[in-house]
């Protein structure tokens, strides 16, 4: 073997080698795309601020603390024209999270419902769902949003019925609730003995609800020891200890208390003027973006849930049969953990839809970070480079948050798996 | 034997009883409802609760649909017809169908969007149905430049002469290849982009000159309506499906920096909106692109629209890949097959069946999100219905316009849907 | 070399559909043989197709002049439709010559956006438009009203500066078209309808009862309407901004489409001569030849017969004259001198 090894030539590097060795040419190519890469970046840099330049205009994100000068429906936090498009920015992007959030609950529970009911053995349930399915996966998400916004628009009273001797409408449980075409008008919470608030420089904090989450938290971490407490006990004498009573009392006690403390009544909206005033007005734009979202997104999580459980074998449902396990018990104990696992990443990646998708609130009116940045801040101050690229970052934060979220439950199911 | 029975029980019937129907709640239609309908408490509160649904559906949709007027030709005249009773003016569909469906094309040469999409069927036979002869998929090939022109007309040669570019490559390929491999394929990616750049402008205007042939030119702002979702949502899906296998292959390639651009890009694109992309094709892309250059609206947006597409198809390419088994892979390589020809001759044939349902779910998906092309000001079917709505004589009409769109799109989308898993079936039993 | 590649590809996907904003705006559309010309997606009366797909109003008229200035022919017109929101980049990129649409004459569009106002086509003003029954007959009354608006304008910002200076309260619902603001008016879901007055009458008279709506007397603010093209342009500039000029001297000299074959032999009048090109030699001054004014007045008529025959008494808009009457009849239409 030594002789054959001093019959070879050395190893001499040869320019070929860079393209015929598979151990330098995946070398050979990366640098090439970097290269590429870099070429094409600076190609569009170099655009970029060529054509800026003939525009007369720099690249820089001042605007942002300009007056914005028009005005926002729907504030989470306070705001007014006076304030900055930087602030309209964060207004509307607490907008975007507001509907992102609340139609993902109800795509989950709309999904949820439908796709369990889709595999019941009634017929006629089943074939509804599988109706709803179909019929709204296969029109366009735009499209519902406005036939949803029509619906409320069109089909309900404006609130000028509700008014004098021979009103046509009336409002709904109890004189509570108003549904009109400009909104929906349900009570809202207020306090009497009102702690205040924080004041945080741009935002302000509520007192009263960080007392609220403050207590339902303890409330929550106390039953828990109890619970363990029970649990400890049946350990170690085989008799579990009766504590629903217990469980009830340190749950509901101490939040009712707070809100005696704090006055807690309810302010219901009334016909003032041309509008309705008082209680929480739930405009027609956040209930079309809400619903079409919720609906529309729901029938794929339907599918998601549909496809999760079945695919949970049939051997795994006889297996808690025999053990003598109940079908309510079989399905929360051995079904549901295990179809979860197929269903929860769809379901993610369906919330991540569900976001992107709020960015069609344009279409209705609704004022999410794509109408106040991206839209009306654009327009006001030409700059939409600027804004359509702080816009997409905006995007991809929240986006990459998401899928974060998913990739940490993916790898703590994975380990369970073993 | 009576005797036994005599001493041990008092009777024994020892004759067979007449065989007696089932009784009347185990067998036909009721035992189907008991059985199916009515099985417990909380199945019939589901049924009663169904039955009320569909009644309630049923009674404000018949009235609506059967009243419907189509011989009016403003809704104030509808009105009138109706009388006050609940009733669908589908006169404005009667009225302007035509633009919902075609936009502004010019209605001499609807056959021609109307050809190009019979044609489609026909070219995509050939990939779809293995059995078929293997030369055809040329004719498939040339099917996007049939379309072109008919789409959009003009003279002959501009369509002839880009797909010659093509030919170009393949001709220069074949020249260079026994002399140097590299060299080939180097010439073959240069010469036709030569082609187009330098030759194909002069050859076509020359070829123009001597011969004029060719449909008449249609403009692309004449395009609306379906036509442009169909253009649009075919163009970009097509388009995207190549772009989409590479960049899942850049994604799982052991070279590093090539994977992380093609992760980079794929997260990015599935990061943001569409209607962000969007805007950066009607706002943006002068930005970014030499000064003075500028091109056609639809141009940009099916561009945008592929880039997007193909990002989502990476992913389902991705996930076709991971789901071959390693074995395909190993065997590939054992073979001796290089990383191309293992790819093309045994992990994407697999890998691409396995993703059928995933591509098409895409492609559904995109058709419906052209829709949002109405926020740039293109006039697809919504953006008609808003032009329409905006008309004297149909103002304030609006549930008949989204229902049509709706049955449209919804004709559409099940359609696919529907053959893709019958597809499905289909190549799983070839399988086997 | 990549860059080259790149470079040529994308030129050669340009070619196919080229358009490019350079300095010599003139030249190219005299090449292309079209105007692209930037409109509304569609305001009765201002800009908007017919049944027939044909591009009809105020705005459109003003293009057809221009193409019919530069090259003979009215209907050698590319209509481009635009959103408030892509209007200015499309000029800007070259995507259109010149803006008809109704575009507010402001300070930082004009600075800071590098955008050419060459002459006000139309003195607007944004006012309020409300149902007669609902008995209000000043904008001071509107406290706590629901306003629709449409947004992408400086509308939203007038309303704004309106209620704040006059402290009231109010509901914006922002909507982003026409068409969409109409419907909520029209349903209830706003009280008040705002947009510039013009808007309004031409909102109001494709309404089933016009009579039941009235258009409120404040007008808050000042939008003059204005062509507008690209900056650092001059000549195409000085082109679209004299075409202009041409139809509103006309009205003032009473010249008409009917009267121009005649006047066009030459007259006693030595300013009409010098316009219609019997003398002198301003055509070629603009880089056009002699009979360039003839050609924008026969398009349409001059401004007084665009007026009436799109958006004037005798339409379903039925605008009066009012700001946009010659200055010699209390208006504001002012064309300097043709000399």
């Amino acid at each position: 073997m030594a002789t054959t090894a001093e019959t070879f030539p050395r190893k001499v590097f040869r320019p070929s080698m860079l393209l015929y060795d598979k151990r330098y040419r995946s070398l050979t190519i990366q640098v090439v795309v970097l290269f590429l890469l870099m070429g094409f970046f600076a190609w569009l840099i170099d655009n970029t601020l060529t054509n800026l330049a003939a525009l007369g205009r720099d690249f820089s994100f001042r605007f942002l603390g300009q007056t914005a000068g028009y005005d926002i429906n729907q504030r989470l936090i306070d705001y007014n024209s006076q304030m900055t498009h930087g602030r309209a920015a964060v207004v509307g992007l607490l907008n975007t999270l507001l509907v992102a959030v609340l139609a993902c609950v109800l795509a989950t529970v709309v999904g949820v419902l439908a796709g369990v009911l889709r595999l019941s053995n009634n017929w006629l349930v089943a074939g509804l769902m599988t109706v709803y399915v179909e019929i709204f996966r296969n029109i366009p998400t735009l499209l519902w949003i406005l036939i949803i916004f029509a619906i409320m628009t069109e089909a309900m009273p404006p609130p000028s019925a509700f008014r004098g001797e021979d009103a046509t409408s009336s409002m709904l449980l109890w004189d509570t609730v108003a549904v009109t075409n400009r909104g929906v008008y349900i009570p809202e919470p207020l306090f009497s003995r009102s702690l205040g608030v924080i004041d945080m420089g741009s935002f302000l904090i509520s007192i009263d609800l960080l007392a609220i989450v403050a207590v339902v938290g303890l409330s929550i971490w106390a039953n828990k020891r109890l619970l363990a407490h029970a649990t400890a006990v049946q350990n170690a004498t085989g008799i579990r200890p009766k504590t629903w009573w217990k469980s009830i009392l340190i749950l509901v006690l101490p939040i009712v208390a707070l809100l005696v403390v704090l006055g807690f009544h309810l302010g219901y909206p009334e016909l003032r003027g041309f509008n309705f005033a008082g209680g929480t007005h739930l405009r027609n734009s956040l209930i079309a973006l809400w619903f079409a979202l919720g609906i529309y997104t729901g029938a794929f999580v339907a599918e998601n849930v549909r496809s999760g459980i079945l695919a949970v074998s049939k051997g795994q449902t006889e297996a808690a049969f025999a053990l003598g396990l109940r079908p309510g018990l079989t399905m929360r104990l051995v079904i549901l953990p295990q179809a979860l696992r197929v269903i929860i990443p769809p379901l993610i990646s369906q919330y991540l839809n569900i976001t992107k998708n709020t960015s069609l609130a344009l279409a209705v009116g609704y004022m999410d970070l794509r109408s106040t940045l991206g839209g009306i801040t654009i327009n006001q101050t030409g700059r939409e480079l600027e804004g359509m690229l702080l816009m997409m970052l905006i995007y991809l934060v929240i986006s990459l948050l998401i899928s974060g979220a998913m990739n940490v439950y993916n790898a703590r199911v994975k380990l369970k798996e073993r | 034997m009576s005797d036994t029975h005599a001493r041990t029980t008092a009777f024994v019937r020892d004759t067979m009883l007449p065989e007696a129907p089932a009784p009347i709640a185990q067998r036909g239609a009721v035992k189907w409802l008991r059985e199916n309908l009515f099985s417990g408490w909380m199945n019939t509160a589901l049924t009663l609760a169904s039955l009320y649904v569909i009644w309630w559906l049923l009674a404000h949709i018949t009235p609506w649909f059967g009243n419907a007027v189509w011989n009016a030709n403003s809704l104030a005249e509808c009105r009138a017809i109706l009388d006050g009773r609940s009733g669908a003016c589908l006169g404005v569909i009667r009225d302007r169908w035509h633009q919902l469906l075609f936009g502004f094309y010019p209605p001499q040469h609807y056959w021609r969007p109307v050809l190009a999409l019979v044609l489609l069927f026909g070219a995509l036979a050939p990939m779809l149905f293995s059995n078929l002869p293997r030369r055809l998929l040329w004719l498939s090939a040339l099917y996007p430049f049939v379309a072109y022109h008919l789409l959009w007309g003009g003279s002959i040669w501009i369509p002839v002469v880009a797909a010659a570019g093509f030919g170009v490559g393949a001709l220069a390929w074949r020249l260079i290849t026994p002399y140097t491999a590299l060299g080939a394929i180097l010439a073959a990616l240069v010469t036709p982009i030569l082609w187009w750049v330098l030759a194909a402008g002069a050859v076509a205007g020359a070829l123009t000159s001597v011969a004029p042939l060719g449909l008449e030119f249609v403009r692309s702002d004449r395009f609306g309506g379906f036509l442009i979702s169909l253009v649009i949502g075919i163009s970009g899906i097509s388009l995207s499906l190549p772009l989409g296998v590479l960049l899942a292959l850049g994604r799982k390639s052991d070279m590093l920096l090539l994977r992380s651009v093609c992760i980079i890009f794929i997260e990015f694109i599935r990061g943001v909106p569409l209607i962000t992309l969007l805007f950066t094709a009607s706002l943006l892309l002068n930005y970014f692109l030499p000064p003075g250059t500028s091109f056609d609206l639809i141009l940009r947006v099916i561009i945008m629209v592929t880039i997007f597409a193909a990002a989502y198809i990476a992913e389902v390419v991705r996930g076709g890949l991971a789901a071959l088994p390693r074995g395909q892979y190993e065997a590939a390589d054992s073979l001796g097959l290089d990383y191309w020809r293992s790819m093309r001759l045994i992990i994407l044939p697999q890998a691409l069946k396995i993703s059928i349902p995933g591509i098409v779910n895409t492609f559904i998906g995109l058709f419906k999100d052209t829709t949002l092309v109405v926020f740039i000001g293109l006039l697809d079917p919504i953006g008609l219905s808003n032009a329409i709505r905006a008309d004297t004589s149909w103002n304030g009409i609006y549930w008949e316009l989204f229902i049509f769109i709706g049955a449209l799109f919804f004709v559409f989308c099940f359609g696919i849907s529907r053959y893709s898993m019958y597809l499905e079936r289909k190549l799983s039993r070839g399988h086997r | 070399m990549n860059k080259t590649v790149l470079l040529g590809s994308i030129a050669a996907a340009s070619a196919l559909v080229a358009g490019a904003a350079s300095a010599n705006t003139l030249q190219e559309v005299i090449d292309r043989g079209e105007v692209r010309c930037g409109v509304s997606t569609g305001l009765a009366g201002f800009s908007a197709p017919d049944a027939n797909g044909v591009w009809q109003g105020f705005d459109v008229a003003m293009c057809r002049a221009v193409a019919a200035a530069v090259l003979d022919d009215p209907m050698a017109v590319e209509f481009v439709p635009t959103t408030g929101q892509t209007r200015f980049t499309a000029l800007a990129s070259g995507e259109v010559d010149v803006l008809a649409r109704n575009t507010t004459w402001t300070f930082t569009r004009d600075v800071d956006l590098n955008l050419r106002f060459v002459g006000i086509n139309y003195y607007d003003g944004q006012g309020f438009m409300v149902r007669g029954d609902l008995g209000v007959g000043s904008a001071t009354e509107l406290d706590g009203a629901t306003v629709c608006i449409q947004t992408g304008t400086t509308t939203e910002l007038n309303l704004a500066d309106y209620f704040r200076a006059n402290g009231m309260e109010y509901e914006p619902v922002p909507i982003e078209t026409n068409a969409e603001a109409q419907q909520q008016y029209l349903a209830g879901a706003c009280d008040v309808y705002t947009t510039d007055v013009s808007g309004l009458a031409a909102t109001r008279a494709s309404f089933a009862d016009p009579e039941n709506h009235v258009i409120l007397p404040e007008v808050i603010s000042k939008e003059p309407l204005a062509i507008t093209v690209r900056d650092g342009d001059d000549r195409w500039a000085g082109v679209v901004q004299w075409t202009f000029f041409a139809l509103v001297a006309a009205e003032e000299m009473g010249i008409t489409s009917a009267n121009i074959a005649e006047l066009a032999q030459g007259t006693d009048n030595p300013e009409i001569n010098r316009l219609l090109g019997t003398e002198g030699e301003l055509g070629s001054m603009l880089g056009l030849d002699p009979e360039w004014a003839i050609r924008a007045i026969s398009a349409g008529g001059n401004y007084g017969e665009i007026f009436a025959a799109n958006i004037g008494d005798g339409t379903p808009i039925g605008l009066a004259r009012g700001l946009n009457a010659q200055w010699t009849q209390g208006g504001l239409l002012y064309a300097p001198p043709f000399r």
